[in-house]
């Protein structure tokens, strides 16, 4: 038969996730977040370890739930819907690629930690070149007699300064991606701020000069990276799609919610057809895209040949659909919607790094024009 | 528009049926009505014919030479295809969903206005995009000796348009998902 919805549990952990959330991570939480140095909500960031969402796909032998992308995707759309700080996703990616393709040690090193929120991680692929492909990842490994030397830039990190551990693409020979394991706090690792318009998320430059690793840092085989890499890319493009679309439903609800208190002329502005089409138009984009979503999170684990088009579908539409819906929800806030007392800032600020975010919209769709043969 | 002659007005005078041909109960046609609307809305809305012309648009750009080489090697015109090929994505696997909450026996709500506004829409903009792709062959009726697709693009954006308007305009759907759907206030009638 054919099915295409939650499951029993999968409806009972989003609601759980959203009662948490509205409960533990009001506006206020977030912007008083946005005054601290690293960003993390210290507390609220505990709360979701002890329930076990930082291990929520890892395996249960690997102390984790052992629950699925569809799962995690759920969560992410919680997390958005209330503009979350904090490094949920890039955590997320790096246990993700510790699951995948770390060895014992390595796992058994850096899971417990993970999954117990103890440790924050990060992935460190994007450079100045700003490619999200092989050809993008040129800071150079080179063998040493203990392990690797590193030395170059990366740009564009989420969850930086904050994290602890980075998963840094780098060059190995002169055809080779591999990733490496590299505590933020080694010497030589220079981690610097970047200054952003989202308040909700942080994001720095990572330098690397003579940083010696040994060989146990490099996680999967040499001139293997990209494969794994390229399977984080597509999950952190799902993780964001999901954060978006509960982003654009929150931005709606608020919108509409505005439109029928606030008066003008006389009557509330949303019996106005000008305001009601819009709020229509936006339904007409969010409602049908929470499929995108799904689908896109149920085919990474259960569908490989098509994971990588469906994430593209989903993060192509919900960067652009995100992004133009809170833009319509701030209009029809009209001037209150425009200033920074409003909370309605937060969510046009993150849509503005969610949809560039792991690849932006013309990425996507030009990725997916190769990937149907146009 | 299109200069066949499915779209008409039916004119009634004095016109008399047996009492077995009431549908429903007396004064109640309303509510039967606007349960026929909606399942005209789905089927207005239905992806199946939108995924099929699609592909037939895919296959214009990778004919139809621009600039000296195939249309689907431009990457403006593969943008637009894309972003189509999301929109046709995105109501099929919506179709999927909706089905299976109705098989869940779950109430469908202003879905069906959703879809008939979204996919009417964008049948509309694969048939402009394929008048784009053509240029100058875009206009050239059927009887042309250089027509492509048998001229059935023109046909097609004309057509599509209708069913825009037909089923309930586009901006009939927007006050139904607006106050049915979000429960926004009705417009002050006039004094």
């Amino acid at each position: 038969m054919m099915d295409f919805g939650l499951s029993g549990d999968q409806e009972a952990l989003q609601r759980a996730a959203r009662e948490l959330l509205a409960r533990e991570c009001p506006p206020a939480l977030v912007r008083a977040t946005a005054k601290t140095a690293d960003g993390i909500p210290r507390s609220l960031q505990a709360k979701m370890a002890e329930l076990g969402w930082i291990g929520l796909a890892a395996p249960e032998a690997e102390g984790g739930l052992g629950l699925g992308t569809l799962e995690l995707a759920l969560v992410c759309e919680e997390l958005g819907r209330v503009a979350a700080p904090g490094p949920f996703l890039p955590t997320q990616l790096v246990t993700a690629a510790l699951v995948r393709a770390g060895s014992k040690a390595q796992r058994g090193r850096w899971l417990p930690r993970l999954l117990s929120g103890e440790t924050l991680a990060a992935l460190a692929y994007l450079e100045d070149t700003d490619r999200h492909d092989p050809a993008g990842i040129t800071l150079a490994a080179r063998r040493t007699r203990a392990g690797w030397q590193l030395d170059g830039a990366k740009l564009f990190v989420q969850g930086v300064p904050g994290a602890d551990l980075l998963l840094v693409a780098a060059r190995t020979g002169r055809e080779g991606v591999s990733l490496f394991l590299v505590e933020a706090a080694a010497p030589g690792v220079r981690v610097r701020p970047e200054e952003t318009v989202d308040l909700t998320r942080r994001v720095g430059e990572v330098r690397l000069r003579d940083v010696a690793v040994d060989r146990s840092a490099l996680l999967g085989r040499e001139g293997g990276g990209w494969p794994i890499l390229a399977r984080l890319l597509d999950l952190g493009a799902i993780g964001i799609a999901a954060d978006s679309f509960g982003g654009a439903a929150r931005a709606l609800e608020m919108a509409v919610e505005y439109s029928r208190v606030r008066q003008q002329f006389g009557r509330p502005i949303g019996s106005f057809q000008a305001i009601k089409h819009m709020a229509a138009e936006m339904v007409a984009e969010v409602e049908p895209a929470r499929s995108l979503v799904w689908y896109a999170a149920y085919a990474f684990d259960h569908r490989p040949g098509e994971a990588s088009r469906a994430a593209s579908i989903a993060k192509a539409r919900l960067g652009d659909v995100f992004s133009r819906t809170v833009n319509r929800a701030v209009q029809m806030h009209g001037g209150i919607g425009f200033t920074w007392e409003h909370d309605l800032q937060l969510w046009f600020k993150r849509a503005c790094w969610n949809e560039v975010a792991f690849g932006d919209p013309t990425f996507h769709r030009e990725r997916l024009a190769r990937i149907d043969r146009y | 528009m299109t200069g066949d002659a499915g779209f008409n007005e039916v004119f009634f005078e004095d016109v008399r049926v047996p009492r077995r041909n009431l549908v429903g109960e007396l004064n109640n046609g309303w509510q039967i009505a606007n349960a026929t609307l909606a399942h005209e809305r789905n089927m207005l809305g239905s992806t199946t014919r939108t995924q099929e012309t699609f592909q037939r648009l895919v296959r214009l750009a990778q004919t139809q030479r621009r600039n000296g080489g195939p249309a689907s090697r431009d990457p403006v015109v593969r943008q637009r295809l894309a972003d189509l090929a999301i929109r046709v994505e995105t109501m099929k696997l919506e179709a999927y969903r909706q089905l299976t909450d109705a098989l869940r026996g779950r109430a469908p709500g202003i879905a069906a206005s959703v879809n008939k506004l979204v996919t009417t829409e964008l049948n509309h903009d694969i048939a402009r995009a394929a008048l784009e792709i053509l240029g100058s062959y875009g206009p050239l009726d059927r009887r042309s000796a250089h027509v492509r697709d048998r001229g059935v693009w023109p046909l097609d954006f004309m057509f599509s348009l209708g069913l825009i308007i037909g089923g309930g305009t586009s901006q009939i759907q927007k006050n139904i998902i607006a106050e049915r759907g979000l429960g926004m206030p009705k417009e002050a009638k006039p004094r």
